[in-house]
């Protein structure tokens, strides 16, 4: 293209040759080849126009003589115009192409759990030691009874319909094979069953080999229906119908055929090589009797013996199409805050799309009552859930259980760097490059994971023993534990919760 | 064969006993019960009056014979077996369809054979006697479509046939000189070499309805190819 097209990196690798003893692993570690070595001068040359900064040289280099900066390079400040407002300019100008990001939105908007404190007893109702006392956090999801009924006799009826039960109340959120690895999906569903709780499939189907973790397996139905069988509805403890994405509200996903290979090809059973396409709708939903179809077809193909959960991104509207959802026969809701990560999205679908997940729990959850259906469905919540307080502030606005995807690849060993667009994931954990893959090792992978979960499941504890309470079901909803700090009226009245002090 | 009157049955009783049983099984007097047959596995299922809505959704391997018309979401996410309807369908017939066979003696709705896919052996074929509406194959990614246009004089298609289309092929018995393709697919006279392709699905739809298939054949075809596999490849850049 005519014009200049050089961009400064927005790194720099920063090498103390005093340290470094010529060892090549970070030039055999980058998958993006920003790190050569010229035996002529014997010396380590890098390209840092390659890096994109996800730490894998650091963490490997043996002697501590690398780090990666930010570069102080910068084009002139200008606080309506920074530096990726103008880069982002430059880059369509030289592509004329769709701006496409990974991650969740990284954008300054107010995080509301921030803004958020969790009450504490002192002197009367006092608070519980869960290293002492019995603490409940199981759960249940699926549609509760609203009345207790006894047959003729006078016994109760105790026929339920499908519930989920979870030991703690925290799943692993939708990411598909194909968008993440082998690796990390076998670290996800083998965590899972030994925390006894669920991993969702996503939309990429179900490798034939993790079919035996079903029992701890939400599978997914999205609008490609890539991989989607009865005998894959069947090995699942729930099936997930996705009509949105909290990171891409509004648009389908398109898994690049350069990530098809010939086992994401069986396993989303479609041809090698090929996009795979999901449009932006269900083709056959444009009501909520439309939905109510989808969700009963998978009932019948499933015998009514599982859940159906349908997820939706969480938009300005999320409390009346959570009512509609209520009444679609649908058992859980999952609703996707706009900070949601994904494989792939449009950038400014991702940072301007979408409302946070805090407000629209709090508005769902309200509706439903206010209806008289909030036992129809169950609620769940993420994008983004990051911590075992966040999980406690989502159960007190109204949430049943939490969904959790970017903090579960933390502890697989992404570090957020937001390229898996590229495939080239270093960590093996967002690429389909076997020799990357072969680096995420499910056997570590899988245990940091449930140290995680354990960490989070005992941190809940104790915050719920502080303030006297003992099983999360009395937490659910229990916005008086729950004060605003720095927040608006209108912002306080949506959150149902007080200012601090009052 | 086990014959069950669906008069006065709601479709979850209806889906109850079908589920009861592995029998080969004959309906009467179907008027409109929804999802009948879903994820049904290998057995015979013959059905007098008309299904209601996803007949056959998530098939995975029964032959079910329809005498009458069927509504929208035939074969919705199929996998295998064979649907054949006596008469016509409504929308999104085959949406999703990786496998198996769909045979319609008469017209389609709109959104026909869309998102159809294959891999590997598995090939879904949608054959339509009558004429199709609106969106026909949009998203193909596999398998066959085929319209014949039999019993119409007007359009064998109507608009916006193939958008988004990136695998598979569809063929109309048609010159099609007055439909209007998308830019990203190939439209072109049929050669001998692709009649062969879709030669034993013309002698099916003869044996299941009829028809002469000399005729059929001897007449000229029009397939429809996508340009690429990967439409989207181009529209992104890295941010």
């Amino acid at each position: 293209m005519p014009g200049i097209n050089y961009f400064y990196p927005e790194f720099e690798v920063v090498r103390n040759d005093a340290r470094c003893i010529r060892c090549q692993v970070c030039a055999r570690q980058c998958a993006n080849e920003v790190h050569s070595y010229d035996p002529e001068r014997d010396l380590m040359l890098s390209d840092e126009s390659k890096c994109v900064n996800c730490q894998r040289c650091v963490s490997l280099c043996p002697t501590r003589a690398l780090k990666i900066v930010k570069s102080d390079c910068r084009l002139r400040e200008n606080a309506n115009w920074e530096g990726d407002t103008i880069r982002e300019v430059y880059k369509q100008a030289l592509s004329g192409g769709v701006l496409l990001s990974s991650m969740g939105n990284p954008k300054n908007y107010p995080v509301y759990w921030d803004k958020i404190l969790i009450n504490a007893s002192q002197v009367t109702n006092p608070s519980i030691d869960p290293l002492r006392e019995p603490m409940e956090t199981r759960v249940f999801l699926g549609k509760k009874p609203e009345k207790l009924e006894r047959d003729e006799n006078g016994n109760l009826k105790c026929e339920l319909t499908p519930q989920l039960e979870l030991s703690m109340p925290v799943m692993f959120s939708a990411m598909s094979y194909g968008s993440i690895s082998y690796n990390a999906h076998e670290s996800l569903a083998r965590a899972s069953k030994e925390l006894g709780i669920y991993y969702n499939t996503g939309e990429g189907g179900l490798h034939e080999d993790f079919y035996v973790y079903g029992p701890n397996t939400i599978v997914q139905v999205a609008s490609g229906r890539f991989g989607v069988h009865r005998d894959y509805m069947e090995a699942g403890a729930a099936v997930e119908i996705k009509m949105g994405q909290g990171a891409k509200p509004g648009i389908g996903g398109h898994l690049p055929g350069t990530k098809v290979g010939p086992d994401v090809s069986r396993t989303r059973m479609i041809p090698e090589g090929s996009d795979a396409i999901s449009p932006a709708p269900h083709h056959d939903i444009y009501s909520i009797e439309d939905l109510r179809q989808l969700v009963y077809s998978i009932k019948e193909a499933t015998g009514h013996k599982k859940p159906v959960i349908v997820k939706v991104a969480a938009v300005h509207n999320i409390a009346a199409i959570a009512s509609g959802i209520a009444r679609s026969g649908a058992d859980i809701i999952a609703i996707d805050g706009f900070r949601g990560g994904t494989g792939a999205a449009p950038t400014r679908i991702r940072d301007s799309v979408g409302i946070p997940i805090e407000l629209a729990l709090a508005a769902v959850d309200q509706r439903l009552r206010d209806e008289g259906i909030r036992g129809n469905v169950s609620l769940v919540v993420g994008g983004s859930i990051r911590s075992s307080a966040d999980v406690v502030k989502a159960i007190a606005l109204g949430a049943d259980a939490c969904y959790i995807a970017t903090a579960a690849l933390l502890a697989l060993g992404c570090h957020l760097c937001r390229t898996c667009q590229t495939g080239n994931c270093n960590w093996g954990i967002a690429t389909q490059k076997p020799e990357l893959v072969k680096r995420l090792n499910p056997d570590l992978g899988y245990k940091r994971l449930v140290n995680l979960m354990t960490a989070w499941n005992h941190e809940i504890k104790e915050l719920m023993g502080g303030m006297g309470i003992n099983s999360i079901e009395a937490l659910r909803g229990n916005r008086l534990m729950l004060r605003g700090v720095g927040l608006t009226d209108a912002e306080l009245r949506i959150l149902g919760i007080s200012h601090a002090g009052e | 064969m086990l014959a069950i009157d669906t008069s006065n049955m709601d479709f979850l009783e209806l889906g109850k006993r079908l589920r009861e049983t592995e029998e080969d099984t004959v309906l009467r007097g179907c008027l409109g019960q929804r999802f009948i047959a879903a994820g049904m596995k290998r057995r015979k299922l013959e059905i007098h009056g008309i299904p209601g809505n996803a007949l056959g959704a998530y098939l995975d391997g029964a032959d079910i014979e329809v005498f009458g018309n069927a509504q929208d979401a035939v074969g919705d996410t199929m996998n295998a077996g064979s649907i054949v309807i006596h008469g016509s369908i409504g929308d999104t017939a085959g949406y999703a369809m990786r496998g198996g066979e769909i045979y319609v003696e008469g017209d389609a709705g709109y959104r026909a054979g869309i998102h159809m896919k294959e891999y590997h052996e598995h090939l879904p074929v949608l054959v339509i006697g009558g004429k199709a509406g609106s969106f026909l194959g949009e998203y193909q990614a596999g398998g066959m479509i085929i319209v014949l246009g039999l019993h119409t004089d007007g359009p064998i298609v109507s608009n916006y046939p193939c958008t988004g289309m990136h695998g598979g092929k569809l063929f109309l018995r048609s010159d099609c000189k007055d439909i209007l393709f998308p830019d990203q697919v190939t439209a072109r006279p049929a050669s001998a070499e692709d009649l062969k392709e879709i030669e034993p699905y013309l002698r099916q739809y003869c044996v299941h309805f009829g028809g002469d298939y000399a005729s059929l054949i001897g007449s000229p075809f029009t397939v429809v190819t996508p340009d690429s596999r990967n439409p989207y490849r181009q529209m992104y850049v890295a941010n």
